[in-house]
């Protein structure tokens, strides 16, 4: 049932981690396919994998077994043919680079000219709304803002697809649910492909058209929630009724795989998610 | 009321500073005796009497010891950063060097001036100048092997995502990170090196430095000259120091411990 505009397909995915005293399996059997334009979160309790997931799509981790196609070729090429942006938790911004300086960072990795790396970055500063910190250094900005700064550079290169590991992770709640908005109007901006790992069900829910929800020991998807929450989505979105029912949708997801499992451990890990 | 501006803030810093300053030089002219503790003037005409005349000429002592511990500190600098890189790239290289150099840098380097004079000659500055790089090589080589390692595994991943060579990593991550460290190395090698050069001079060799006008003026008893060389040797220290000091301010304005002395 392959989607023939699939940035990613995922297939037979299989990881495994030697760790001292054997092997553990750190995602099993994972199957997953995301299309263009598609914002997807991968949401689970700890140790399910999902930042794995993420780093396989990315070709920062090789898998053990399985394929990883984006854009129709494997990741490896993927990556070098540079079709990725990346976030992560922390903002990874260099001290010594001004944060013009680093949106510029994987456009002189590209070669681009100074004239259009200078273009490209004041863009991209305009678009997460940072245009009069250009001259700044990482230092003199807020979390919130240095989270902006590396997402104008994960999207200098207009890559085809977006990988987004906790981004927010690290920020208050009312600085995140800012964020999230924010990510939005990127997005319906960019036309990205985005993957989104996190721990929160509101912000997967409040983003996402689609929610993965994954278990843990050894990691797999459980389920795959559509969210049929109207676009655009707004602050009101979150006190829409169908908002609240998707919550419910995944938080059961999440809770749902624990009956089956009489240690109840995995209830325990589903319960420290938020 | 009016706040204090920025001359008079930086006025208020060092006030408490000059002061006991001050007050030290008043009581020690106060305690001072011709002998035991020659008094601040009299080490001050010492200094002129001597400057670039008579038996000690000072200025030239002080910018020959100055030459000899330049070379040094640049000696030890170039083998400390090249051992340095080489130990933070290439495991083996590690596992190979990094005990001696520990293990080396256990011995009292200062010890070895006898044989630098034996190998290069004593009155040849390059003996005193190797005692101060072989001082100087072990900060600056520690400092660059904790700089190049401490990299941010994040930063690496990114520049992986976005297809960096290893060259681009290295120019673009490695280094811009490990300067700073390099830098800390190079404030202690400016005094280490100065130290190497003058107790290397203690073991004999050419009379037109620092180290033999500090012996020598000792024993003629002329305790005055002895304290101004030790001036003009501190004074030629806190010069270095303060040369590496801006540098640092150019170099790496958006490091931690530069900013901090703006904010302050």
């Amino acid at each position: 049932m392959s989607e023939p505009n699939a940035v990613v397909r995922v297939s037979g995915i299989h990881k495994t981690f030697r760790v001292s005293g054997g092997v553990t399996t750190a995602l099993a059997g994972i199957d997953l396919e995301i299309n263009q334009g598609e914002f997807v979160s991968l949401i689970g309790p700890s140790g399910c994998g999902k930042s794995t997931l993420l780093r396989l799509i990315g070709d920062l981790t090789q898998p053990s077994a399985g394929s990883v196609i984006v854009n129709g070729k494997p990741a490896d090429r993927a990556r070098r043919d540079r079709d990725y942006g990346i976030v992560f938790q922390a903002p990874v911004l260099f001290d010594w680079r001004t944060v013009e300086e680093n949106v510029r960072l994987p456009l002189e990795l590209l070669g681009m000219s100074r004239s259009k790396r200078e273009e490209r970055s004041r863009e991209m500063l305009a678009l997460v709304e940072l245009a009069d910190f250009a001259r700044h250094y990482p230092y003199q900005l807020s979390g919130g803002m240095q989270q902006r700064v590396s997402i104008a550079r994960a999207l200098a290169l207009e890559p085809a697809i977006l990988l987004m590991d906790e981004p927010f992770g690290a920020l208050d709640e009312m600085t995140r649910e800012r964020m999230n908005s924010e990510v939005l109007r990127i997005w319906e901006k960019t036309g990205t492909t985005v993957v989104f790992v996190t721990h929160s069900i509101p912000e997967a829910v409040f983003l996402s058209s689609r929610v993965v929800v994954m278990s843990a020991r050894p990691g797999r998807i459980t389920r795959v929630i559509e969210i049929d929450v109207a676009r655009p989505r707004t602050f009101e979105t979150r006190e829409d009724r169908r908002y609240f029912e998707r919550i419910t949708d995944v938080r059961e997801a999440l809770r749902g795989h624990s009956g089956e499992d009489p240690t109840g451990l995995d209830r325990a890990a589903a319960e420290g998610v938020t | 009321m009016r706040w204090p501006g920025r001359w008079q803030d930086t006025l208020l810093r060092y006030l408490p500073a000059v002061a006991v300053f001050v007050a030290v030089l008043a009581a020690w002219e106060l305690a001072g005796s011709s002998t035991v503790l020659p008094r601040p003037s009299a080490i001050g005409s010492a200094l002129v009497e001597n400057w670039s005349s008579g038996r000690w000429p000072l200025f030239e002592a002080a910018r020959n010891t100055l030459t000899e511990a330049l070379i040094g500190l640049g000696l030890g600098t170039m083998l400390g950063v090249l051992t340095g890189a080489a130990v933070a790239r290439w495991a083996t290289a590690r596992d190979a060097v990094l005990p001696i150099a520990i293990a080396a840098n256990a011995v009292p380097i200062i010890a070895f001036a006898p044989i630098m004079n034996l190998w290069f000659g004593a009155t040849n500055p390059l003996s005193k100048a190797a005692i101060a790089a072989v001082l100087v090589f072990f900060p600056i080589f520690i400092n660059v092997v904790r700089g190049l390692s401490a990299v941010d595994p994040a930063a690496i991943e990114l520049m992986r995502a976005f297809a960096a060579s290893e060259g681009a990593i290295l120019r673009k991550v490695r280094i811009p990170t490990a300067l700073p460290y390099f830098l800390t190395g190079l404030k202690v090698s400016t005094t280490l090196c100065l130290i190497g050069a003058i107790v290397g001079e203690y073991f004999g060799g050419a009379s037109d430095v620092i180290g033999r006008v500090v012996v020598q003026s000792a024993s003629a008893l002329r305790w005055d000259v002895t304290w101004a060389a030790i001036l003009f040797g501190a004074v030629a220290g806190i010069a270095l120091y303060l040369v590496v000091v801006g540098i640092e301010r150019v170099v790496i304005p958006w490091h931690a411990s530069v900013r901090g002395e703006e904010a302050r």
